[in-house]
């Protein structure tokens, strides 16, 4: 505790107080920029919060299998369109979770299936229980999940989400679908990150004829509306390709666009820092152009780019989302968020099984928790400012 | 001011052409070329039977390659259609077997007007609620619309076109989709047709405003702070003006600068957005349409609306630039 409260009093900008002691002082003047940033972002709450919400969602996709409660490929086709199910949490007074059975009748008027719970059949729900085969990681196998029914024959799933129209698990889905969602804004900004420096950093180092036309080609690509283009190139993309495949050329397409924005800060910086004294100096020494840029010039606007960067994962999420949605971006077997939310396309849907739509609420989350983490690093970015 | 004009207009100009030569590319892209699905399209390819016989399509095929010059170079090729559409001849649907311009034409109105209001209705949502947060700035107010300022930006328009749909089913037991009441989707244009259209309009703008006006409020309220703490909103208190007058007369008008530049960032967002939104709330826009021939492979339309769509955008941020060296003349030209 005591830890805490010297570390984070001195954060408040980097320049101690009169009252504070020496040996506070000495802390920061012999503190890293990391150290400083590091201190700076500890202070911004909500910045620490999404911080771990982000956490969260990549644990689950790393262990996807462990916290999905059935294959989400499984379909039971006797319980499509099956309502989430309430978890009863005491039997007999004894806290002992469970399910009812469910069993559908087709209603002769509407033609949709009505689910009455069968009261005599429950199946009890436990932690860590077994369930399909899958391996940790693609090394150790196992069969343990989070959570689940204990007697999956009588029940095969809990559904605490509802089902889909072909009877599959809506959790376990969204769950699986944390993996393609989250790691595409990754790949993504990764080649986001490498043409945006690459192209900034020649434009704002060099100057003149390659930064204007760079500039121009920035200034053309940000005029243009983004979807009506992503939906064209998309829909070039041969239907029989693989997954991987289709994954790997929808993600170029959105970086194609979005390494513009990236592309601006690091010319912005590079700009101001090649009249900097100490790139004169490294200029002077004999230093090389790469490392001038690579050693000297780089580490000192890195934290801004990694700020940039996490602002930039969002919008990857929500393109892909759009474009699956529509049905041009990732396409069944793949499970994403958007290929998820393709069955709340109309009205019907929306209306009668609301909560197919869930999946839009893990976007929101952690398009959310994505700004305001990248909030608090930018605010960390620069630990000397004031 | 004649030269920066000048420079503007040609810098619009080439982003028009590299939109084009993308459009093109869109073309040339699905496999096989322009005649060889047009004649798949009219002998059907097995679906729909009788509508072409094969001797037919090989003088078919013959008169739509000399047509389109699909046996010449890219570049001519390029040209041909460009000069084309220049002229006003979008060619031929694929799908719906009409002039692409039959199909497109009221929906291009439509897609504009959209814009148009939804730009409208985010000033006038952005300018009162940035002016409170700015002048409030920490009170219960300015926390609530910053928190639904957040959310705003980080929903997705399609999302919230959904939520509200289903919300409006739910609750309220209508629908919400459409742009016209039944009555009117097939009359000629009219005033009360145009007014009917007034009425279901604010629906989708709202859908589409929201992340623009969140994004607005958020510039505008920190350039007011920044403005009220200068020397000359102290001396104009001073003399007595009232707190009203102080704010508005003043750093109000220099604050608004961004509400000006800001539009040539929203509208690309916006048309991409209303994309979407048309096709969750079923608008008669270039959306669906876009979204339609792209299934069915007609590229020809396909690259029009992108085209068009592009061409839109571009003369909206040419225009907002020019409006805004009108509002602030410190701008410098050049």
């Amino acid at each position: 505790m005591a830890e805490q409260n010297i570390s984070a009093q001195p954060s408040g900008g980097g320049i101690p107080a009169q009252s504070q002691s020496g040996a506070e002082e000495d802390r920061v003047f012999v503190a890293s920029q990391w150290k400083l940033m590091w201190w700076r972002f500890r202070k911004h709450r909500v910045a620490g919060a999404a911080s771990i919400v982000v956490a969260g969602f990549y644990l689950v996709a790393i262990f996807a299998e462990f916290f999905a409660s059935s294959y989400p490929r499984e379909a039971y086709t006797k319980l499509s369109y099956l309502e989430p199910q309430s978890i009863h949490w005491f039997d007999d007074g004894k806290f002992s979770p469970f399910v009812y059975a469910m069993s559908g009748k087709r209603d002769p008027a509407t033609m949709l299936k009505v689910y009455t719970p069968d009261l005599e059949t429950k199946v009890p729900v436990r932690l860590f229980v077994r369930g399909y085969e899958y391996k940790v990681l693609g090394i150790l196998k196992t069969d343990r999940h989070l959570f689940g029914p204990t007697e999956r024959d009588k029940m095969p799933d809990m559904f605490i989400i509802g089902a889909d129209q072909l009877g599959r698990d809506v959790y376990s889905r969204m769950v699986y679908a944390t993996r393609i969602s989250m790691s595409i804004g990754l790949v993504g900004v990764f080649i986001t990150l490498v043409l945006g420096i690459s192209l900034g950093g020649v434009s704002g180092y060099y100057g003149g004829f390659a930064d204007t036309v760079i500039q121009r080609i920035i200034e053309i690509s940000i005029s243009i509306p983004t979807i009506p283009l992503w939906l064209g190139l998309a829909s070039a993309v041969p239907k029989d390709w693989s997954i991987l495949k289709v994954y790997l050329a929808i993600t170029v397409i959105i970086s194609l666009i979005a390494w513009t924005g990236l592309g601006r800060v690091v010319r912005g910086k590079f700009l101001a820092l090649r009249e900097e004294e100490f790139v004169m100096a490294a200029r002077l020494s004999g230093a090389s152009t790469p490392r001038i840029i690579f050693r000297h010039m780089l580490p000192s606007f890195l934290s801004h780019i990694i700020a940039a960067t996490t602002l930039a994962i969002p919008s990857m999420i929500l393109s892909e989302t759009a474009l699956s949605f529509l049905g041009l971006g990732l396409r069944a077997p793949a499970v994403s968020w958007g290929v998820l939310l393709q069955g709340a396309q109309n009205i019907q849907a929306i209306a009668l099984f609301p909560w197919l739509m869930t999946p839009a609420l893990a976007v929101v989350v952690a398009v959310l928790a994505f700004n305001f983490m990248g909030d608090g690093l930018r605010d960390a970015a620069d630990p000397y400012a004031n | 001011m004649i030269t920066y004009l000048v420079r503007r207009t040609i810098l619009a100009f080439f982003t028009v052409f590299s939109i084009s030569v993308i459009a093109f590319t869109m073309i040339q892209l699905p496999a096989g070329d322009f005649a060889d699905i047009y004649i798949a399209s009219l002998t059907g390819g097995g679906q729909r039977t009788g509508m072409l016989s094969p001797e037919d399509a090989v003088e078919v095929e013959k008169a739509v390659r000399a047509k389109w010059g699909l046996d010449r170079p890219l570049v001519v090729q390029y040209w041909g259609w460009a000069s084309r559409m220049v002229v006003g001849d979008f060619g031929q649907s694929l799908d719906q077997r009409r002039p692409v311009i039959e199909v497109i034409g009221d929906r291009i109105v439509l897609t504009v007007a959209l814009a148009f209001t939804t730009v409208v209705l985010t000033w006038v949502m952005a300018l009162p609620i940035g002016i409170y947060s700015a002048v409030r700035q920490n009170s219960v107010g300015d926390y609530v619309f910053t928190f639904v300022g957040f959310i705003g930006l980080a929903t997705p328009d399609f999302l919230l076109a959904l939520i509200l749909l289903w919300i409006s089913f739910a609750v309220f037991d209508f629908s919400v989709g459409g742009l016209f009441s039944r009555q009117y989707v097939n009359a000629p244009w009219s005033m009360a047709k145009a007014w009917d259209l007034l009425q279901h309009m604010w629906i989708p703008a709202i859908v589409l405003g929201t992340s623009g006006t969140a994004g607005l409020i958020r510039v505008l309220r920190a350039n007011l702070l920044d403005e009220l703490r200068k020397p000359y909103v102290v001396t104009a208190r001073a003399k007595g003006l009232p707190e009203w007058k102080v704010i508005l007369k003043y750093p109000l008008r220099v604050a608004l600068n961004p509400m000006v530049s800001t539009i040539g960032y929203i509208l690309p967002a916006l048309v991409s957005g209303s994309v979407i939104v048309s096709v969750v709330l079923s608008l008669p826009t270039l959306g669906p349409i876009l979204l339609n021939s792209l299934f069915t492979q007609d590229m020809l339309m396909a690259a029009t609306i992108v085209l068009l769509l592009g061409t839109m955008t571009v003369v909206g941020t040419l225009l907002s630039d020019l409006l805004l060296v009108i509002v602030d003349p410190r701008i410098k030209l050049g």
